[in-house]
């Protein structure tokens, strides 16, 4: 059933399936990211409590689920890696770490930026935040660990390690606001029974989380295929690739 | 539109310092990583080509000595 996966472990399918799929991936982002920032900048109405300044939460909120996310699909990549020795896992794997590390720089800087008018402060050494602080820096771990060794198989395995570990990391981030008293208020729109949020808010901030989406899907192909060419660059395809390309 | 004039936009209501702070962050960091991340396809195929004519170089300078 799952045989027609097979032939994408080799590097020049991948590579190829990559290429198709970037532009629709891009376009798509654009679009969406264009319609929900406009829309929550400029015509969405404005909250009765926090006045203009909730407008954060359309980049916000998508940044920090999606980082949580992100983490996820990398911790993924890197199990397959290292249980099934697949080489282009651990290349996905490292092309992921930086977009979910500007993920979540983005997700502390804007929460920092709504905090301070909201609550008063820019930081608080609260469970959320610091939380989601070490998170960053397991990406930043996983980035150096990729980057510190020549050898990729033994940078794959490394990383691997430490972002498995991380995982853990995930679930008390998502629950913190529920198992401590944090500033940090409680899920609002995961309750899709009862979402406690107007849809004029609701609907383009559901948008920027789809164009947010769409966006690290195009980065991680980005990077992906840049991760297999660097790791196959003696290849007879990759030299094809070379010399068609323009200088 | 939700806002009466372009100036009451960009004031955003006594709070565009924190507004267009998280905005101009977001947009600078994430147009930064795409640059580079689309920058090192470039420089990853200029030094595969690099290292390919300095093979290829080696290969015709041992050709010679024979």
């Amino acid at each position: 059933m799952w045989k027609w996966l097979h032939p994408y472990a080799k590097p020049e399918r991948s590579y190829q399936l990559a290429t198709t799929l970037l532009p629709w991936f891009a376009i798509s982002s654009i679009f969406c990211l264009s319609i929900g920032v406009v829309w929550g900048l400029a015509f969405a109405p404005v909250d009765y409590q926090q006045g203009e300044s909730y407008r954060i939460i359309f980049i916000h909120v998508p940044a920090a689920t999606l980082s949580l996310s992100t983490y996820m699909a990398m911790a993924t990549a890197a199990l397959v890696g290292m249980v099934w020795q697949l080489k282009l896992a651990d290349a996905a794997a490292a092309a992921i770490a930086p977009i979910g590390a500007v993920l979540t720089a983005v997700a502390l800087v804007t929460g920092a930026a709504w905090g301070k008018p909201m609550w008063g402060t820019w930081w608080i050494w609260d469970a959320r935040l610091t939380t989601q602080l070490i998170l960053l820096f397991i990406y930043l771990g996983i980035i150096a660990l990729h980057s510190s060794f020549e050898d990729k198989v033994l940078a794959g395995r490394a990383a691997g390690i430490l972002t498995l570990v991380g995982v853990i990391n995930i679930p008390i981030i998502k629950y913190s606001v529920e198992w401590w008293n944090t500033l940090h208020q409680g899920a609002t729109i995961s309750k899709l029974d009862k979402p406690s949020m107007d849809s004029a808010m609701l609907i383009p901030l559901l948008i920027n989380i789809l164009g947010f989406a769409l966006m690290i899907g195009a980065l991680t192909l980005i990077r992906f295929r840049n991760e297999v060419i660097a790791r196959n660059a003696m290849r007879p395809w990759v030299k094809e690739l070379v010399a068609l390309e323009n200088k | 539109m939700h806002f009466d004039s372009l100036s009451e936009f960009f004031a955003m209501g006594g709070y565009a310092f924190y507004v267009w702070l998280s905005y101009g962050v977001t947009f600078t960091l994430l147009i930064g990583l795409t640059v580079i991340s689309i920058r090192q396809r470039r420089n990853l195929i200029n030094e595969i080509r690099s290292k390919q004519l300095r093979e290829q170089k080696l290969k015709e300078y041992r050709k010679g000595k024979e």
